[in-house]
């Protein structure tokens, strides 16, 4: 099958987000933004544990219930329900008997303003048994502290050719985690409606699982629990199960006092709360030829997964899937497994272990480049898949050819070969500073690799007066979905863009509804709503036919005008074929429905095609590292993506870019501490630093690849919100590269991540052989 | 009346507001929800918003945190916030520039980098792209791009009488400020001053001897936020005019302890190049339009990047009270952690800076970002040299590596007396070694603070090399 260019008037155009005018008036509202809207609306603040182990011996509320404004406290007492919030695996109570990590809530204080709960929440007194911490993944082991049993993929027999293999290596490489910081953080606002059932605000990607959750600690069906997620300042995974806990502290207030409960974690608790980036340990053997092409793999991957299980799991698998990147490696065994610490629950985030998988392949490549003496490019070049190979897993890699024409595409626009003779020139006149320049390749999969996931559902409704809302089970956190959803829409019905309104995510508009996660946000949804749209044109065509006594198939609906295609001037405006269809009894509302085909995956053998189809891309950045301090600046980044057929190339490129940013403060700057007794010492943007203006490039190509239409996805389109955020790889790539050029072609160059200065600056002086 | 605050054109009052709260708490339970709160630190700038300040004959807007604002400080202050910047339905030149090039994706920072950007097309003086407009406002989506883009492509500063309302608006001037006492703002046990001179602050003082004297709050309001301190009794020094003075001399140049840094930074161009260098590293607009020195000294964090360079600047502070003024050295005003000097009921009045200014000096920051952060070693060095090369002076001055900003004395002597020299700068690195002692924390360990302390010494040097300098 041939697939062409979409040509609809709005898909694949770039426009702004749909809500930007609301963005900068400071008109979007968020959760929280919606508290002064509901009179006597109480505050909730918890009490939390100073211990990140302990047992939990009384709570003692009296002097809290004395004090002004204090309204209740909130116990196990208080739950009609399942004192349990835990997604994959019921291990999440609310108000725990033992608390597993520090600052964990023990109760909540809910007061008539935030002051007064915060002074009431002091006033709680809690007596504790404390218990010792583990703290740390090595810590874990050692405990043999696990969530999981080891996860295994296994093809050929590596142990063995590594064995036989002209060269091999081993090592290992800690990665470090990362705290989601989306802008707003988490916040939830419940009440009971006019008809007894409850309803709950709250700024989550899955309103569906969020609404389970909240059934679930009420002992209620969910019928009677209405989520809504209005938009989110931010997500990036952080909101896909980890909403869930604070609505349900929000609803259970609410029955409890009969009144509004808001809950809003303030940075510091956010920080404190909430699970973030797994941090990881990678164990590698690897064995590989005299050219540096891989012959086979052994990788050992642990993740800390905090207290509870949570994704930890499906995370593991994608950091397993993805330990390949864009390389072909013939004989691979990788085992993976989810270490139980007292952390908070570490979770889904941007990547969703991919990236951890994928730092550590990555890690592999140079060292063996290095150890041969060869380039890193060229070692990584004749790595790549070939048309026609298989992953580790089994599937096929569908345009395995893409790998090489954009690294190819982007060699010459990147001006590679100029710049690495002006990198070397610069590195040998100075000896203070130093430059680096890397490319690496992306190759992400796309689906959620859970398959029932992979389902979406929307409702698109039109009015007599040929108004329509369209709501989709998707949610909105910045990432452009609602507006690529109102270009496919506009276009399924053919109607301008501001004839159609997109409504708010909410629960009892589309049930049982995935999380908005795994990228495919806009591959799920768009196709449900197309799938709607589709439905409901074919009934007006008839009735547009019946208005021109033609056939249905002769009908134009173009922007909001429908005429014959031989007729344009005859023309009537779309609200006179809604509203003839209104008379005619015709329905004017449509479910649409999407599943994504074949895809299965099999966990006990390790084989499958968990993957609708792959993304891939690459990226060249160039750095200057100071050699006193290890500081460093970024010169120019270089980026070419796969997005397939953008569908809304000003929001697809809005994706690429925000996703490097954010890679890139991942492996430099934002660094996760906790301390020995398990207390996060980094909790707030005083101490955490994501990049800023001034850490971004400020030179910064981004193309996306040309003639990429992907067959059997919307409008040809591809998946863009994860897989760029791996093109960051490129910046550690050459901050390494810029400390080798401080020692004497190092066999090896040993980076700490996150590449923080300190980091760097010991590199460099490991290279340097510890002069000074 | 000095008991509202007027917000976009309109007076809101500050009746029965606590002292402890925000500006931008108070602004969100007035049902303007537009700014954010991302931090609560002033490190994120999404709660940003415009205050009018008197500006050479006229007004001129300055964006600052409004999460570490007090409410009560805005008495008969006027403020522009998100909400206040489109015309109808009309847009303004930088928010339409936002939409089109892309510049919001969640939209939660969008206010606050909305609020900077319009404080920047109006910023007097302004002549092209200057990142340090954005630099203070975290985005978590974009990655900054097309917020650059919006910054880079802005049209000129309007000129009044090209239909500009706000223009309009600033030759109008802004009222100076008035006093404060409790009564007209606050209620019940807390209580808030803002005095209008040095005289009726003494007199506030000597009445409240546990009054938390506050003045741009940069530091203050964080521990309110953070660390939920409250105070009932807040003396805000923002109000008193002597604090405020600029006064270069023949001898010295005498900066108030009330003058924003950004204020600071804009007069010392051309003058001073330790302060040059050192003012856009020090955290960011966001916070310069409202921090000062007085304040940063005064609170004598061991991290404050002020102190060293002021101590490689030989600086004085000068200390009022209603005893009288007296002059000490700053080398000397730390006495431990987070403690001075400074007696109770009286506060730094001014920072004196003696003449000829060092001939080298340089102020360096180790941090994990470059922009906007707190540094894990900071230091100032200043060093004179005569005809032959000798050097005659040095003052080598750290934060981040004791419990206050230190001088390092000892290194400092082994310098003087000789040519600088690589060799005499690894003299003095020995005695830096034996002499500093700092401590591992979540910015950096104690094993890379001290081969910074070095490393900075041995950087100066290279480029005092470098640049032909020095012999």
């Amino acid at each position: 099958m041939t697939v062409h260019k979409h040509v609809g008037p709005h898909v694949g155009r770039a426009i702004p987000h749909e809500a930007a005018e609301a963005h900068v008036t400071g008109a979007a509202m968020y959760t929280d933004d919606l508290v002064g809207r509901y009179a006597g609306a109480l505050h909730a603040w918890p009490v939390m544990a100073p211990h990140a182990h302990a047992k939990v011996d009384g709570i003692d509320s009296r002097k809290a219930l004395e004090a002004k404004g204090v309204v209740a406290v909130l116990t196990a007492d208080d739950v009609p329900g399942e004192n349990d919030t835990g997604a994959a695996r019921r291990d999440e109570p609310l108000f725990p008997e033992v608390v597993v990590y520090h600052g964990q809530a023990v109760c909540w204080v809910l007061a008539e303003n935030e002051e007064q709960a915060k002074v009431g929440a002091a006033a709680v007194t809690v007596s504790y048994t404390k218990l010792d911490p583990i703290v740390g993944i090595e810590a874990a082991i050692a405990a043999e502290s696990f969530h999981t049993d080891p996860l295994v993929i296994q093809r050929g027999a590596p142990a063995d050719v590594i064995a036989a293999a002209p060269h091999s290596l081993e090592g290992e490489l800690a990665v470090g985690g990362q705290e989601h910081f989306y802008l707003e953080t988490q916040a939830s606002l419940a009440y009971i409606d006019e008809d007894g059932a409850t309803f709950v605000h709250s700024s989550t990607q899955h309103p569906s699982e969020t609404q389970e959750i909240c059934a679930r600690v009420l002992g209620i069906e969910k019928n009677a629990v209405t989520c809504q997620s209005l938009r989110m300042g931010g997500a990036f995974g952080g909101k896909e199960v980890q909403a869930n806990p604070w609505a349900a502290v929000a609803v259970l207030g609410a029955h409890a006092t009969g009144r509004p409960v808001r809950v809003r974690l303030d940075r510091q608790r956010d920080f404190q709360l909430t699970g973030k980036r797994h941090p990881f340990l990678g164990r590698y053997r690897v064995g590989f030829d005299d050219d540096g092409s891989i012959v086979g793999i052994d990788v050992e991957l642990f993740s800390d997964g905090g207290w509870s299980l949570d994704l930890s799991e499906p995370v593991m698998f994608r950091a397993m899937f993805h330990i390949d990147n864009a390389y072909h490696l013939p004989h691979a065994r990788v085992v993976g497994r989810v270490v139980k610490t007292n952390t908070t629950s570490h979770t889904a985030f941007r990547g969703f272990g991919g990236p951890q998988g994928m730092v550590v392949s990555e890690e592999i490549l140079d060292r063996i480049a290095r150890h041969l003496a060869l380039s890193p490019k060229e070692v990584r070049e004749r790595n790549f898949y070939q048309e026609g190979q298989q992953a580790h897993y089994g599937q096929p890699i569908k345009d395995a050819g893409r790998i090489e024409r954009i690294w190819r595409s982007l060699e010459a626009s990147s001006e590679w070969d100029a710049r690495r003779r002006e990198v070397e020139s610069f590195n040998a006149s100075r000896s203070d500073k130093k430059r680096g320049l890397a490319i690496t390749p992306v190759k992400f999969g796309i689906s959620f690799t859970t398959a029932f996931f992979n389902q979406a559902g929307a409702l698109v409704i039109i009015y007599a007066d040929g108004s329509v809302q369209v709501n989709h089970g998707g949610t909105e956190m910045g990432q452009g979905l609602h507006t690529k959803m109102l270009q496919v829409a506009a276009d399924g019905l053919g109607l301008p863009l501001d004839a159609v309104r997109l409504m708010p995510t909410r629960t009892d508009k589309v049930p049982n509804a995935s999380a908005t996660a795994a990228s495919a946000g806009t591959d799920l949804n768009g196709a449900a709503v197309k799938d709607a749209c589709d439905q409901l044109r074919e009934r007006l065509e008839e009735v547009a036919g019946r208005i021109f006594s033609r056939e249905p198939g002769d009908m134009v609906f173009a922007e909001g005008r429908v005429y014959p295609f031989d007729l344009p001037d005859d023309a009537v405006p779309f609200v006179d074929v809604t509203r003839r269809a209104y008379l005619e009894r015709t329905s004017l509302m449509a479910a649409g429905y999407y599943k994504t085909p074949h895809i299965a995956y099999d966990a006990e053998a390790g084989r499958g095609k968990p993957f609708h189809y792959y993304s891939y891309g690459a990226a060249v950045s160039e750095v200057e590292v100071d050699g006193f301090t290890g500081m460093f600046s970024v010169r120019r980044v270089d980026i070419l993506h796969d997005v397939g057929d953008s569908l809304s190339p000003l929001v697809d490129r809005g994706q690429i870019e925000g996703a490097f940013a954010q890679g890139l403060g991942w492996l430099t700057s934002e660094e996760l501490v906790w301390d020995e007794d398990g207390v996060l010492r980094t909790f707030g943007a005083s101490t955490y630093k994501l990049p800023t203006l001034g850490e971004c490039p400020d030179d910064f190509r981004v193309s996306l690849l040309p003639q990429a239409a992907e067959d059997g996805v919307i409008h040809g389109s591809k998946a863009v919100g994860e897989p760029p955020f791996m093109l960051a790889m490129s910046m550690r790539e050459a901050l390494r590269d810029a400390v080798a050029a401080f020692g004497d072609a190092p066999k090896r160059v040993e980076l700490a991540c996150p590449s923080t200065p300190e980091a760097i600056f010991w590199a460099i002086e490991a290279v340097r052989g510890g002069s000074n | 009346m000095t008991d509202v605050v007027t917000v976009n054109g309109e007076p809101l009052s500050l009746d029965g507001v606590d002292p402890n709260e925000t500006l931008l708490w108070f602004l969100r339970r007035h049902g303007l929800t537009g700014a954010k709160e991302g931090c609560a630190e002033g490190e994120c700038g999404a709660c940003a918003v415009a205050l009018l300040r008197v500006h050479d004959g006229g007004a001129r807007y300055e964006a600052v945190n409004s999460c570490l604002v007090l409410a009560a400080a805005m008495a008969g202050q006027e403020l522009v916030t998100v909400e206040g910047i489109a015309t109808g339905e009309t847009l303004h030149p930088v928010q339409d520039a936002m939409v089109q090039e892309g510049g919001s994706q969640c939209g939660y920072c969008t206010p606050g980098f909305i609020v900077s950007l319009f404080a920047e097309y109006y910023r007097p003086g302004r002549d092209g792209y200057d990142p340090e407009a954005i630099g203070g406002n975290l985005c978590r989506c974009t990655g900054y791009r097309p917020i650059r883009d919006v910054a880079r492509a802005m049209e000129p500063v309007p000129e009044v009488g090209e239909g500009d309302r706000f223009a309009a608006r600033l030759v109008q001037g802004a009222a100076p400020l008035e006093s404060v006492s409790p009564g007209s703002v606050g209620e019940g046990e807390r209580r808030f001053y803002r005095p209008e001179t040095l005289a009726e602050l003494y007199d506030v003082l000597g009445r409240e001897p546990d009054a938390k004297v506050i003045n741009g709050g940069t530091d203050v309001v964080v521990e309110v936020n953070q660390r939920d301190a409250r105070f009932d009794v807040l003396v805000s020094l923002e109000g008193v005019a002597e604090l405020c003075r600029w006064d270069d001399a023949d001898d010295a140049l005498t900066i108030g302890a009330g003058v924003s840094l950004s204020r600071v930074e804009e007069r010392v161009h051309g003058m001073l190049p330790l302060l040059e260098e050192l003012l856009p590293l020090f955290s960011s607009r966001l916070i310069r339009n409202r921090a000062t020195f007085g304040g940063n000294l005064a609170n004598a964090s061991p991290i404050g990047d002020g102190a060293p360079a002021l101590l490689a600047l030989g600086a004085e502070v000068v200390l009022g009270s209603a005893k009288g003024e007296r002059t000490e050295a700053l080398d000397g005003f730390f006495t431990g952690y987070r403690q001075t000097v400074l007696a109770p009921g009286e506060v730094i009045v001014a920072v004196r800076i003696p003449k000829p200014f060092p001939q080298l000096g340089r102020f360096y920051k180790v941090a994990k970002r470059e922009m906007d952060d707190i540094s894990t070693v900071a230091a100032a060095f200043a060093i004179d040299v005569d005809d032959d090369g000798q050097v005659t002076s040095a003052r080598l001055a750290y934060g981040g590596v004791a419990a206050t900003p230190i001088r390092a004395h000892d290194a400092e002597r082994s310098l003087v007396g000789a040519p600088f020299t690589a060799s005499a700068v690894a003299d003095a690195c020995a005695v830096l070694k034996k002499t500093l002692n700092p401590i591992s924390d979540h910015r950096g360990s104690e094993k890379y603070r001290r081969a910074m302390v070095e490393q900075l010494l041995r950087k100066f040097h290279a480029e005092t090399q470098m640049g032909g300098v020095l012999p």
